[in-house]
């Protein structure tokens, strides 16, 4: 099963949940920047592990299918059609061989994730395929796609939606689609400005005078924002009184403020550790909606405790169990 | 530090047999870790736990139940442990296009060249911990006649290989990344190969020294590197 990259877009990466076990050699966790939309599309195309999907960025690629395949898309709204006919996101897609899936303009959000039954095959490297740039690891051949590159999808599980193959071999449409879709959250995306829920940080109390400004003031995100980190434009959170302080060990989510006073959060390609101090941490049930903001979108923090926000992710992973098995009734396995 | 990970506090300076006492916890708890478990990220002064919450056992809370477990693990674990560093040398060939801040750097701190040479190469450094980029390791130990603020603006490329100092730091950047540390040598060793096992040159607890090389011997070492 071969796809053939006939756009790149703009920076589409291969990305799976990410490469644990190794941050104490230095090495990055990467992975899909909304693990939430990254889960739901491989839930729905089918796969049942953690497979590598497509994380495209504001612009997406154009791709050609050389075979049948099945597959979904989720996240932001980058206006998908497959030959010319708009496609719906959330859903499970049959899409026939010699079609052409191409991406338009960014509608909502940020970043939207292709899956594909079978997953994307490369090799996993240090246990994940997911691409990381800067050390040219994993992915396809560790960077992001260009023209011309043949992308290879694994074995097809045969009798998955079969209601969808008939109505693929029965109409002359390039695809077809169930009536159903799954919730992803999408109405939270165009969200302006964008809450996203805190917790304290390891030196939230050393910011005493100034904390309260990030949570009574809108940030942006300002344009040099990337996978590593996303730069907030906004009032000065300024430390008491200097800190020195030894490098530690950092997550998907710190924000460190550097002696500017301008808070960096930080996101799935950051550093292992830093040394800078962390006024909070953003609560993991909302990094998928963080990840969805571009440059320039504004956004508010609202405090919640550690137990607050662990309850949500326990929550969050009940939500994902009941996804799959709704998701599954319809596959007619 | 947030809802995914936990930092258990050693102590409060950097220092050899601490940080190495840190990694020997570290490597420890990664031969078994409790359910849950991720990544285990020694530092300086501090160990990093990270996990999934919905992974951890008894976990109604789950901070609570893995710090408890935590706590009972570390009880076993004897008081004064330091982790089996190795003896690295590492060659470098100073100056000239390896080191193009070399004459420089020892300008501003009243040296000759050859001085900054062999006071770098004299010295034997701790590995307290590793970050930044894989492979990159935090040295302990640089003379402090060396000690040079960080460049005004960071170069956008600084090679592979290189070795520098910074503040009162001295490393060697495993990859091509921008950096506003003074260069002042190169090796040609690899210290990041992401298909061995471990993947770095150095580890936590590592003692590292610098041997000179000439130019010719730094290309007859880079053809031996895969």
């Amino acid at each position: 099963m071969n796809i053939t990259v006939l756009k790149p877009g703009m920076h589409t990466l291969l990305q799976d949940a990410g490469r644990y076990g190794y941050q104490h050699s230095g090495v990055p966790v990467s992975g899909a920047m909304d693990l939430f939309s990254h889960r739901v599309a491989n839930i729905v195309a089918g796969n049942h592990g953690d497979a590598a999907t497509l994380e495209m960025t504001l612009q997406g690629p154009r791709l050609e299918f050389a075979d049948d395949a099945l597959i979904s898309i989720c996240g932001a709204d980058l206006s998908p059609s497959i030959d010319a006919e708009p496609v719906p996101e959330g859903k499970a897609v049959c899409i026939r061989a010699g079609s052409v899936l191409q991406f338009g303009t960014c509608r909502a959000g940020c970043r939207a994730y292709l899956a594909i039954n079978g997953g994307f095959d490369v090799p996993a490297v240090m246990g994940s395929r997911s691409t990381y740039e800067t050390a040219r690891l994993g992915g396809l051949q560790g960077r992001a796609l260009v023209k011309g590159d043949i992308l290879r999808a694994g074995a097809r599980q045969t009798g998955l939606y079969p209601g969808l193959n008939q109505e693929l071999s029965r109409a002359r449409r390039a695809f077809a689609v169930p009536k159903w879709s799954v919730n992803q959250h999408v109405e939270k995306l165009g969200r302006v400005p964008q809450v996203v829920r805190i917790i304290p940080g390891r030196h939230w109390e050393a910011f005493a005078a100034a904390r309260s400004l990030l949570t009574d003031s809108a940030f942006r995100i300002a344009p040099d924002s990337n996978r590593m980190g996303f730069r907030l434009d906004g009032p000065a959170v300024r430390l008491e009184k200097p800190l020195e302080l030894l490098s530690e060990a950092v997550s998907f989510g710190t924000i460190q403020v550097p002696p500017g006073g301008k808070p960096i959060i930080l996101m799935a390609d950051r550093q292992t550790t830093g040394g800078y101090p962390r006024i909070a941490e953003v609560a993991s049930v909302d990094l998928h909606l963080l990840a969805q903001l571009k440059p320039g979108d504004s956004l508010r923090f609202e405090l919640v405790s550690l137990a607050q926000a662990q309850a949500l992710y326990l929550m969050r992973e009940q939500e994902m169990l009941a996804i799959r098995e709704a998701v599954e009734l319809h596959m007619g396995l | 530090m947030g809802d995914r990970a936990l930092v258990i506090e050693f102590g409060d300076a950097a220092d050899p047999v601490l940080s190495s006492h840190i990694a020997a916890v570290a490597q420890h708890m990664r031969a078994s870790p409790p359910a849950g478990v991720l990544d285990i990220v020694p530092t300086y002064t501090t160990l990093a736990v990270h996990y999934d919450p919905a992974e951890v056992e008894d976990g109604d809370s789950p901070y609570e139940a893995l710090a408890a477990q935590l706590a009972s693990w570390l009880e076993k674990e004897p008081p004064g442990s330091t982790v089996e560093g190795r003896a690295v040398e590492i060659p470098v060939c100073y100056g000239g296009e390896f080191g193009e801040d070399l004459d420089a750097l020892a300008i501003r701190n009243g040296l000759q060249p050859d001085a900054v040479m062999r006071l770098h190469s004299a010295a034997r450094y701790h590995v307290h911990m590793l970050g930044f980029v894989p492979g990159f390791a935090y040295l302990g130990g640089l003379d402090p006649r060396l000690a040079t603020p960080r460049r005004d603006s960071p170069r956008p490329k600084v090679p592979a290989g290189s070795v520098a100092i910074g503040g009162s730091h001295t490393g060697i950047f495993p990859l091509e990344t921008p950096g506003g540390w003074h260069l002042i040598g190169r090796t040609p060793l690899r210290l990041f190969t992401p298909e061995s096992e471990p993947p770095c040159l150095l580890n936590a607890g590592d003692t590292v020294r610098f041997v000179p090389i000439d130019a010719a011997q730094f290309a007859s070492l880079s053809r031996g590197q895969p």
